[in-house]
């Protein structure tokens, strides 16, 4: 679960947010969407406790981010947009590494590797180097690092961004799963067709405020488009 | 395991994994010092020792008339050129312009002069500016004194008087430098390219873990995970620090083996590089790593890219080892005020140890104590950007 009330960031000179609301239930997938630049990206890492919110509340599984950023990151795991491997270390101890900075430990820290290395199917290329992975290959490996230590909200930043066919699908299928497992799913993207595909329910931000918040059928309503790439050029031109 | 040892094992892991940093560690940092520095001074040395043995070509003019002092010089070790300059001018201006280092004129009333008592005179035409000429200038004063005295010592004895009568003072002069001390100067060199070479040997590995995780878009998920910002920067640190050690070790070893190879003993010198001394200097030392691997981490971090970071390490990596330049350039005395400087403390003491002198063990104590602390000092700081919005921008 995924509260957010009216968030503000300032960057120098630059309003990167002012006024981000919306929420994310368990067992739903979420979309923050909106053009490059609305402030999607800035609300994903206050809620990652990377970035520290002017104003506003963001909590996590009902903990404010400002107030236990530690107890925040145990029960997320993020992908953020150019989550890069470490190319001298295999599979495996890329996974490992993440587990071990998550506090798993021992022989539950193996279980937690081999758990999610079988789900993931990195089994075949899981003690090769990272260096030379295939897209897929590299995507399947971050998700299994941000999924390692099972947490209840998965955070993902453009996770579709520069993705082909196949990675895409991989990612698709670990969504859908992990709402099944009753997680809240966030992810922020700017193309539209996969979040009405994917989303139980989409908030759209421009301007560092959110425009809409509902099902896609809200939406359309609320904007008076049939089309949701209507409504959302109509939500966005509207802010 | 706590989080800090993770990052460490696998910064470790990863560094040991990395050609670069591997080289530059284990060969660039530690061979570079020890084989500039034995080409340096086994040039220096070398030249020491053919200035003293070769003949030294003097133009003299007037030459004729002072056939037994050319003979005394030419037993010296010093040939005269009659022929090359009659006019002493030309002489004057050859000296001045190097192309010769030194020339003799011969007074024309020499052989009359020497025959009657009175004084006999010859110049020695040479360019007290030009330090190369030098010595040069010295071996012939010596030898043209050495005539003079020993006449001197004649006439006194055929007047049968003790020749020792006209040397009321007998001026010596008692050398305590011990043959080890002598070599200092050399040796000072030494610390020079210790210090250098530990900064270098880590120096990879602190850009690598933070600069360039920075790159290739690693460190934005780490700061997303349980561990605590200052785990991560002190594991990063710790190896950093482990590189900077290992380069220090092997550039040591690789100065005791230099150093046998020097021709040191033919002017004088001896180097005391026992294994003891070695320990010793590595005990001395191993502080400055602690400041080097905080020292570039917190340079490397303000950076974004690999290259970056390389242009501004290179700057702090001249700076630590500035002091001793000074030193060297104008020679101090340990003394517990300058075991507060970083590295300038830290040639102090290894000058000591090559001395073969035991020092004052509060000196080393101060010594590491503040290098220690500037390290910490430093790595505090980095933490301290770690825990700011800066570093993801």
């Amino acid at each position: 679960m995924i509260e957010v009330e009216n968030l503000t960031k300032r960057f120098g000179k630059v309003e990167a947010l002012r006024g981000v609301s919306f929420t994310a239930a368990d067992g739903r997938i979420t979309g923050l969407l909106g053009p490059n630049g609305a402030g999607k990206s800035t609300t994903l890492r206050i809620l990652c406790t990377i970035l520290a919110a002017d104003s506003g509340v963001a909590r996590v599984e009902g903990v404010d981010v400002g107030e236990d950023p530690v107890a925040v990151r145990r029960a997320i795991g993020v992908l953020p947009h150019n989550s890069a491997l470490f190319g001298n270390l295999s599979a495996r101890e890329n996974i490992a590494y993440y587990a071990a900075l998550q506090g798993l430990d021992g022989s539950q820290l193996e279980h937690a590797v081999e758990r999610i290395i079988e789900r993931l199917d990195i089994g075949p290329y899981a003690t090769r180097r990272a260096k030379g992975f295939s897209q897929g290959e590299r995507l399947r490996v971050a998700l299994a690092r941000a999924l390692v230590h099972e947490p209840a909200t998965l955070i993902l930043d453009e996770p579709t961004n520069g993705l082909d066919v196949m990675a895409t699908r991989v990612l698709r299928d670990v969504i859908l799963e992990r709402r099944d497992h009753g997680c809240c799913v966030l992810f922020s993207s700017h193309v539209m067709q996969e979040v009405a595909v994917l989303c139980d329910r989409i908030a759209i931000v421009a301007g560092g405020t959110t425009v809409v918040d509902g099902t896609a059928e809200e939406i359309r309503s609320a904007t008076g488009c049939d089309d949701l790439e209507d409504a959302f050029v109509a939500a966005v031109a509207g802010s | 395991m706590s989080a800090l040892g993770v990052v460490f094992r696998k910064e470790l892991v990863d560094s040991l994994r990395e050609r670069r940093s591997l080289v530059s560690a284990l060969v660039f940092g530690p061979l570079f010092g020890p084989i500039l520095f034995t080409l340096i001074t086994s040039y220096a040395v070398n030249l020491q020792i053919d200035e003293a043995e070769q003949p030294i070509e003097v133009p003299i003019i007037n030459g004729e008339g002072a056939a037994n002092l050319v003979s005394h010089l030419f037993r010296r070790q010093i040939d005269v050129d009659h022929e090359r300059f009659t006019d002493v001018d030309a002489l004057r201006d050859a000296v001045r312009r190097a192309e010769v280092d030194v020339g003799l004129m011969v007074d024309r009333d020499f052989g009359e002069a020497l025959a009657t008592g009175d004084a006999a005179r010859v110049w020695i035409v040479a360019d007290m500016a030009n330090n190369s000429a030098r010595p040069a200038f010295a071996r012939l004063r010596a030898a043209l004194n050495e005539y003079g005295l020993g006449i001197g010592v004649q006439r006194l004895a055929l007047r049968g008087v003790d020749p020792s009568l006209a040397r009321p003072l007998a001026v010596l002069t008692d050398d305590v430098s011990t043959p080890s001390a002598r070599s200092v100067l050399l040796l000072g060199m030494m610390t020079y390219f210790l210090l250098f070479s530990a900064l270098l040997g880590g120096t990879h590995v602190a850009i690598d873990t933070t600069a360039g995780e920075r790159e290739r878009g690693s460190l934005e998920p780490l700061l997303t995970l349980a561990a605590s910002r200052a785990e991560l920067v002190w594991g990063k640190i710790g190896v950093t620090f482990v590189f900077m050690a290992a380069s220090l070790a092997i550039c040591i070893v690789s100065f005791a083996v230099a150093v046998r190879f020097l021709p040191l003993a033919e002017i004088g010198m001896t180097a005391t590089l026992t294994p003891l001394v070695c320990v010793g200097i590595y005990a001395v030392m191993l502080p400055f790593a602690a400041l080097g691997a905080g020292l570039m981490t917190i340079v490397a971090s303000f950076t974004k890219s690999f290259r970056e970071a390389q242009t501004y390490t290179s700057i702090a990596m001249v700076a630590p080892p500035l002091p001793i330049i000074l030193v060297v350039l104008n020679p101090v005395q340990p003394s517990l005020p300058l075991m507060l400087v970083p590295s300038l403390s830290q040639h102090l003491l290894v000058t000591e140890l090559v001395k073969g002198e035991a020092f004052d063990p509060w000196h080393l104590a101060v010594s590491a104590a503040v290098t220690i602390a500037v390290g910490v000092g430093c790595g505090l700081a980095t933490v301290r950007r770690y825990r700011g919005e800066a570093i993801l921008v």
